[in-house]
């Protein structure tokens, strides 16, 4: 029996790239040879299943396996790209008070008995969509972009993890946080105009896994379903893959943190 | 620096400002959440109280409870106005 690590990816703002990088971050894992799910928690407003081009492909959700209409195995879907990858749909029907915390941990227990990786996709907000989201992880990725609202709410997600999370209600070690910077911009942050990796560092305070810069790979990865990690040519592709190494305890450099240089404005 | 005031402030970046900003946010925001609950309640009433005698602005006062080691200090912090 191998037990899962439950990875919750965060943010508490809304647009930051949650459900960006949860999808990056398990087609990366699964790529790995890791056995991956990737669960959607936003009730109602489901979105990770076109960010991963399945949505003709939902049967079942989350939800119907909490209420018993389906089981498990009926209701994830396994991605075309790679076998290790299972997606977990949310309801787009049902309200999100559907999510109970027994019902939400069962349905973990029973992944954690074959996978290897449980990512779960959380809602903005601090309702009870990210509650649950978070409650059961071992680890967090907190997607902040560098911008005062989003720093703001990330600084106020980690006080509900490090006081609200079963980890925390148990006295168990707490969970593991892992600081994401999105949509990063080094030409911005040189001129002055953008906050920089350092003082979001400062300010949050958690070890910083990797930056990923603000890029249009990510607009055309969403507009056909594919991760944007699977695009291998682009900045934030890298960026991800990268990510996924640290992730692994590799030591890789940070990259597309420094303002282009001529060349590579001319030509890049 | 001195002798160029105006650049220095010409130069302040509106990142520096975000930066300056978020750091006393997040620090105010970090100690509420350390309060117990009704701290909240508490402090609104003492600022109904001092509202009774003296026109002030909720910015003029500071409210911090601070935990040592094994006692509670209420930091009351007010500035009257001239």
């Amino acid at each position: 029996m191998t037990l899962a690590q439950i990875i919750v990816v965060t943010s508490g703002k809304g647009g930051v790239g949650k459900t960006t990088t949860s999808a990056a971050v398990a087609m990366g894992l699964a790529l790995q040879g890791k056995k991956t799910a990737v669960i959607d928690f936003d009730i109602g407003l489901r979105n990770l299943d076109i960010i991963m081009d399945c949505e003709r492909r939902v049967v079942y959700d989350f939800v119907n396996v909490i209420q018993g209409e389906a089981t498990l195995n009926q209701a994830l879907i396994k991605d075309k790209r790679c076998e290790n990858l299972f997606i977990l749909a949310a309801s787009q029907t049902k309200d999100k008070t559907a999510l109970t915390e027994e019902g939400v941990e069962a349905v973990l227990a029973e992944l954690a008995e074959t996978f290897d990786y449980i990512v779960c996709d959380s809602p903005a907000g601090i309702e009870l969509g990210a509650h649950m989201a978070m409650y059961f992880a071992d680890i967090a990725l907190v997607v902040t972009n560098p911008e005062v609202s989003s720093v703001r709410d990330s600084d106020r997600i980690l006080g509900v993890l490090q006081s609200q999370s079963r980890r925390a209600k148990l006295g168990l070690d707490p969970i593991k946080e892992h600081l994401l910077i999105t949509r990063y911009d080094p030409t911005r942050v040189g001129k002055g105009e953008m906050l920089s990796i350092e003082d979001v560092m400062d300010i949050l305070g958690i070890p910083l896994i990797g930056v990923i810069p603000e890029s249009e790979s990510v607009l055309k990865a969403s507009n056909s379903g594919q991760p944007v990690i699977l695009d291998q040519k682009s900045d934030a592709g890298q960026a991800y893959a990268d990510v996924i190494e640290r992730f692994q305890g590799k030591d890789v450099a940070m990259r597309f943190t420094e303002r282009k240089g001529f060349f590579q404005r001319v030509f890049g | 620096m001195a002798l160029f005031p105006f650049f220095k402030d010409d130069n302040k970046s509106s990142a520096s400002v975000a930066r300056e900003r978020l750091k006393v946010i997040v620090a105010h925001e970090r100690l509420q959440r350390e309060q117990p609950e009704y701290f909240q309640a508490m402090q609104r009433d003492i600022m109904d109280v001092i509202k009774r005698y003296v026109d002030i602005d909720p910015e003029d006062v500071q409210i911090q409870l601070e935990n040592e080691d094994n006692c509670s200090v209420l930091e009351l912090n007010v500035t009257l106005p001239n």
